[in-house]
């Protein structure tokens, strides 16, 4: 585009380096990124265990896909379960990081705020530990007799009964229902109906108290990364843009509504699909702090990938949901995109 | 008194009391959110110096009340050493390798005009848009066919280079004047020359938040070196390590060895963070996301 000059040679010489340049990356990324995709898709028709060499395995078209989306049985219940377990968990963390971070950058970039730099580092700091690190810290936090109990008992005044919480299988929608008084007992028989190998009774589950609690700290970790992606973005918004509508005696809410928001909205688009990208990926933290259980209610899809392919040997099986999972991530971005009518920057 | 910044957001003709009152209840509030993310980081290390009945006993208590080494100790029987060793290396070599492609690749999508630099461009992105948890299956193939499982080069070579460092170093590029590259053309210098004498040293700024990323990314990372040398257990990483060791404690978990753990891993990432903190935050600017 600005090109100067229309020497051939110095064409040539500007092609040359420009691929030189690119070759180390553009060789990795075709051998470890670009051709393994490739690899996959062709072992995810497969029933390849991962043990034996590749080209071993029996081609075995879409009977994996079939047996995770259609086929009733153990592999369609534990795909749709850990769809629905991971769903809760993008649904409760992606608003909540979103909303908490915007709300924290905007009060911490206030000019008359002190101590600015304290609360911008306090509040990225988790951002950049080790989830394992992390993970460890709270898996010792939400023991029954741990800090997170003890935290809840004094905010209540001694009326909180701890809990066991990585224990604990029970959906959130469950308890609130119970206690209106509807139960699996009460309730109509239509909830037993099997709908994509779980019945509507375990589908409005909500999240479990377990998965809850990683949800909290998942939302914990990420709010201050989130946070200065959008003080980045609010240090770009003219202050004359603010005094305008001060003039006009706009109040700080109405401020916050019609200027702030809108003008953050490629950012807002941003954080939500990396949210999304992220929260649907979640893996580490379910290794380390529950291996899917109690019940099965922390399995996602992310370590049902990891447990098919390395724990049960079934790569054909692991590589279908993976790749199930990248359209599942893929097409929510698009509707994302869609809803919030951005172009972003991705 | 104060002067308006560029996104002051308080009003000049405000009543006198609103002032004050939004004074105490963002401080109250931001203050209070401080304590949520300080706290657990003190409580763990505190723990990590605890005894195993004390533990038991009073697991939120934030002074301890007996001083023990207990922790760090039997950790360090579980070769704890060699994991450190590992990660330190892992990561070094990542950062080295990220250092180089990506500023090269960086550079030539901002500023050499070559054939194909489009496509260049949306494959590296495109790399972006795909999960990593979906490049785990493939990735284990790959590295299985190529006899690189249970090795060092397994753990390095395929994060050697990355989308965001090169967006993040294309990005930096773009900012940099053409004039000093121009005058170095003008002297008869190479595309490399002109690169390595003229333009790198010039991206300090942008090179630490590279670095930063880069080994932040790596001292990480816990699921490649899962996939890649979890039976080969002089290989493990940190994070590896730990995670493996708590697995390897069933119910019976040795809550100071597993914080002391946590806290070690912890400890590098914290003293690069405030001795480079300007750098985390700018990095995140730099790296194409703008308002």
């Amino acid at each position: 585009m600005a090109a100067m000059s229309g020497i051939k040679g110095e064409d040539r010489e500007r092609a040359i380096a420009g691929w030189a340049f690119m070759s180390p990356t553009l060789i990795i990324f075709a051998i470890f990124i670009i051709i393994p995709i490739f690899f996959a898709v062709y072992i995810s028709l497969t029933d390849w265990n991962g043990i034996s060499p590749p080209s071993d395995a029996a081609f075995i078209g879409f009977k994996n896909y079939r047996a995770l989306l259609f086929q009733n049985g153990i592999r369609q219940t534990d795909f749709f379960k850990a769809l629905k377990n991971t769903t809760y968990f993008a649904l409760g963390v992606v608003p909540a990081q979103t909303i908490i971070a915007l709300l924290l950058a905007v009060v911490v970039n206030q000019a008359w705020l002190r101590f600015k730099g304290f609360f911008r580092t306090t509040y990225y700091f988790p951002s950049i530990t080790s989830s394992i690190a992390i993970s460890l810290m709270f898996l010792f936090f939400y023991q029954r007799g741990g800090l997170i109990n003890q935290v809840l008992s004094v905010i209540t005044f001694g009326r909180w009964e701890s809990v066991a919480w990585m224990a604990d299988p029970r959906g959130l929608f469950h308890i609130m229902l119970e206690a209106v008084g509807i139960t699996i007992r009460t309730a109509p028989d239509w909830v037993q109906a099997k709908v994509l190998g779980l019945t509507v009774w375990d589908w409005i589950s909500g999240p479990s108290v377990a998965l809850m609690a990683i949800m909290f700290m998942n939302t914990w970790t990420t709010v201050g990364t989130m946070m200065v992606i959008f003080l980045a973005a609010l240090q770009g918004v003219p202050g004359y843009v603010y005094e305008a509508a001060q003039i006009d005696g706009a109040s700080a809410w109405r401020q916050f509504r019609s200027i702030t928001v809108p003008l953050l909205r490629p950012t807002l688009f941003f954080v939500i699909t990396l949210g999304l990208i992220g929260t649907y990926q979640v893996f580490d933290q379910i290794y380390v702090m529950s291996s899917g259980g109690p019940a099965k209610t922390t399995l996602t899809v992310a370590y049902l990938v990891y447990r098919n392919g390395f724990t049960n040997s079934d790569m054909g099986l692991a590589a279908a949901i993976a790749i199930l999972l990248f359209i599942i991530i893929f097409t929510l971005t698009m509707i994302q995109r869609r809803i919030t009518g951005s172009e972003g920057d991705l | 008194m104060t002067t308006l910044t560029r996104s002051d957001t308080t009003t000049r003709g405000e009543r006198a009391w609103v002032r004050p009152l939004k004074a105490i209840l963002s401080y109250g509030i931001l203050f209070l959110l401080a304590a949520m993310f300080i706290y657990p980081f003190l409580l763990a290390i505190s723990t990590s110096f605890k005894t195993m009945p004390e533990i038991a006993l009073h697991p939120s208590r934030l002074i301890p009340e007996t001083f023990t080494l207990e922790g760090y100790r039997r950790l360090f029987t579980f070769d704890v050493g060699r994991w450190t060793f590992n990660s330190a290396l892992v990561a070094t070599a990542i950062t080295l390798g990220n250092l180089l492609f990506a500023s090269l690749a960086g550079y030539a999508l901002a500023r050499i005009p070559f054939p194909g630099s489009r496509t260049a461009f949306l494959a590296i992105l495109g790399t972006m848009m795909i999960p990593g948890i979906v490049l785990i299956i493939p990735m284990f193939i790959v590295l299985k066919t190529l006899g690189m499982i249970n090795s060092y080069s397994g753990l390095i070579v395929p994060k050697l280079t990355a989308a965001f460092g090169i967006f993040l170093m294309k990005q930096f590029f773009e900012s940099v004047p053409k004039e000093l590259e121009e005058a170095a053309r003008i002297d008869g210098a190479t595309a490399f020359q002109t690169f390595f004498r003229v333009v790198l040293p010039t991206a300090r700024p942008a090179l630490v938040a590279l670095i930063i990323f880069s080994f932040q990314g790596a001292w990480n990372d816990f699921m490649h070196p899962l996939i890649v040398v979890t039976t080969a257990k002089d290989l493990w990483t940190l994070p590896l390590g730990l995670a493996l060791l708590r697995g390897g404690m069933g119910q019976n978990l040795l809550w100071n060895s597993l914080l002391a753990g946590s806290m070690l891993t912890t400890l590098p990432m914290a003293i690069i963070f405030f001795i480079f903190q300007r750098y985390f935050i700018e990095g995140i600017s730099y790296s194409g996301i703008k308002g």
